[in-house]
């Protein structure tokens, strides 16, 4: 029983990560209907402008900060660099153009910072939380990591219902030939929207790198983990981008802790409940679109 | 107010097409203010394209588009309709992910920046004071409407954008005919009370010459014939050929 508590906290901790990274490749997918291969490698490259600054300032807020900052930069120089121009070819080569780019932010971020593990700093402790000396299996930092993902989820979803800011990015993802006759300027949502991409990227990168460690792959696998849990949710949703992560956390989290040689199994199982998923529901658990019947 | 010798819209010697495809030849029409004016034309004809065009949804490839004299031949749409062209494309014009209030207030992001809450407020009112079946359904999700109370909806969000100049898109199809006579009714009421200069592309060349001022028929990209809608609904020989009524 205290075992499976544990799981459960731990797999709820990661699960928040997983969370972010489908979310912002949510974002990206309602805007342009494409999944952002890099979105992985951006994370991981404003997490190492965050590690510089907490070794400069010496403060783990203003490298948090910086890192939020620099991933909204990154996000929306990346949609008006190298996307824009692929957005009126064929699809696929806006998603070859993401893998490009995939590399070569993992390239320069080998040539910048080296190739060598980094730790990266927390704000709180990483010692396991105990209830009167039962281990939970989660630490302060955990319940922060769940947290931060958590309020800026809600903070987006608030902004999304309730802002003209979010109804024009809205009305720009469902129709963008309406939300033009109208008067929105779809291009500048689009930048909007890598832009807060970029941010909870970011977020992922710098919570996720104390438990991980930080090299320019770090973050492939996170990637792979988001993007799972973006498709379990149907890609077009934010609410099952977040269920879709805890979801995968949760599962990861109990076969990595009751499976024989469970850590190694991972991310087969990562990829066994992809499969089903995606045969008994292949638009995701939470997609709006209807099935199309033919 | 512009004066009469200025058309509302003036379309001159447009070319337009898709690709390696004319689907507009050096086609010119002319509105004056409050006036309807029925495209008329089998499918294929380049009447949608005409409107794209005039919106901005695609860029002519040469000719003007007029409005009170001005050439605007070339701008976006988000441009289009902040100069006074709003445009209302055919079917699937409501967002039905969003309620019938959003749809709404979608229509007034052409405004400029500055216009206060309680402006948005009062023309939001306005417009579900128009269109009483929508109030009733202001926090309803679109897709839950009607057909004809999508139209409704797509047409008072259009009108939101405060146009000078509506372009309508087959607002009749799939429409009852009782549905069908309230829109066309809906129509006649925005150019006579609300001096709104009406471009109207219809299927159903009958009912929209029943309410127009002046009708141009295209064929395969060409104005055919440009002249007053009673002429038109008259003339036996032209509706057989190219009207089929």
């Amino acid at each position: 029983m205290v075992e499976f508590l544990q799981f459960t906290l731990s797999g709820i901790a990661f699960g928040m990560i997983y969370a972010a990274i489908a979310l912002s490749l949510v974002l990206i997918w309602r805007g342009t209907r494409l999944v952002n291969f890099a979105q992985g490698a951006m994370a991981m490259l404003t997490t190492y402008v965050a590690i510089e600054v907490v070794y400069r300032t010496g403060s783990y807020w203003m490298g948090f900060a910086a890192a939020l900052a620099a991933g909204l930069v990154l996000g929306a120089v990346c949609e008006l660099t190298v996307i824009r121009p692929t957005l009126n070819k064929p699809p696929l080569n806006a998603v070859i153009v993401t893998i490009g780019l995939l590399i070569l932010i993992e390239g320069l971020a080998g040539i910048f910072f080296g190739g060598q593990y980094r730790s990266f700093p927390t704000a709180f402790s990483q010692t396991g939380l105990k209830i009167n000396g039962t281990p939970l299996g989660v630490s302060r930092y955990d319940v922060f990591v769940a947290a931060a993902v958590l309020v800026t989820t809600l903070a987006l979803a608030a902004t999304f219902r309730y802002t003209s800011a979010g109804l024009r990015m809205r009305a720009a993802a469902f129709n963008a030939t309406i939300a033009r006759l109208s008067g929105i300027r779809v291009a500048r949502v689009l930048t909007v929207g890598w832009a807060l991409a970029g941010l909870l990227g970011a977020l992922a990168g710098v919570l996720v790198s104390p438990s991980t460690f930080l090299y320019p792959n770090s973050m492939d696998t996170i990637f792979v983990f988001g993007f799972t849990a973006a498709v379990i949710g149907g890609l077009d949703s934010p609410l099952g981008a977040v269920v879709g992560g805890l979801l995968l956390g949760l599962a990861l989290s109990y076969a990595g802790g009751y499976l024989h040689n469970g850590a190694n199994l991972v991310p087969l199982v990562a990829l066994v409940i992809l499969v089903v998923v995606l045969m008994v529901r292949p638009d995701g658990l939470f997609s709006a679109t209807q099935v199309r019947r033919v | 107010m512009s004066s009469d010798t200025v058309p509302a819209l003036a379309v001159e010697e447009l070319v337009a097409g898709y690709g390696g495809v004319t689907a507009l030849d050096r086609v010119s029409i002319s509105a004056g203010t409050a006036a309807i004016t029925a495209v008329l034309g089998a499918n294929g004809a380049g009447k949608t394209t005409l409107l794209r065009a005039v919106s901005g949804m695609i860029r002519p490839r040469r000719g003007r588009i007029l409005l009170d004299g001005t050439d605007q031949a070339g701008r976006s749409p988000e441009q289009m309709v902040r100069a006074g062209v709003a445009h209302v494309p055919e079917g699937q014009g409501v967002i039905p992910e969003l309620t019938v209030e959003e749809n709404l207030r979608v229509g007034m992001m052409s405004w400029p920046r500055g216009r206060s809450r309680a402006d948005r407020a009062a023309a939001l009112d306005e417009a579900f004071g128009r269109f009483p079946p929508l109030a009733g359904r202001r926090r309803k999700l679109a897709a839950t409407l009607s057909g004809g109370e999508r139209q409704m909806l797509v047409i008072a969000r259009a009108l939101l954008a405060r146009p000078h100049v509506l372009l309508l898109d087959e607002p009749s199809l799939g429409l009852a005919p009782r549905v069908m006579a309230q829109v066309m009714d809906l129509v006649v009421r925005l150019s006579r009370e609300h001096g709104i200069t009406i471009i109207l592309v219809e299927q159903n060349a009958r009912s929209a010459l029943a309410i127009a001022d002046h009708g141009v028929v295209l064929n395969l990209g060409r104005v055919v014939v440009s002249a007053d809608a009673a002429t038109l609904a008259a003339d036996v020989a032209l509706r057989h050929h190219y009207l089929g009524f």
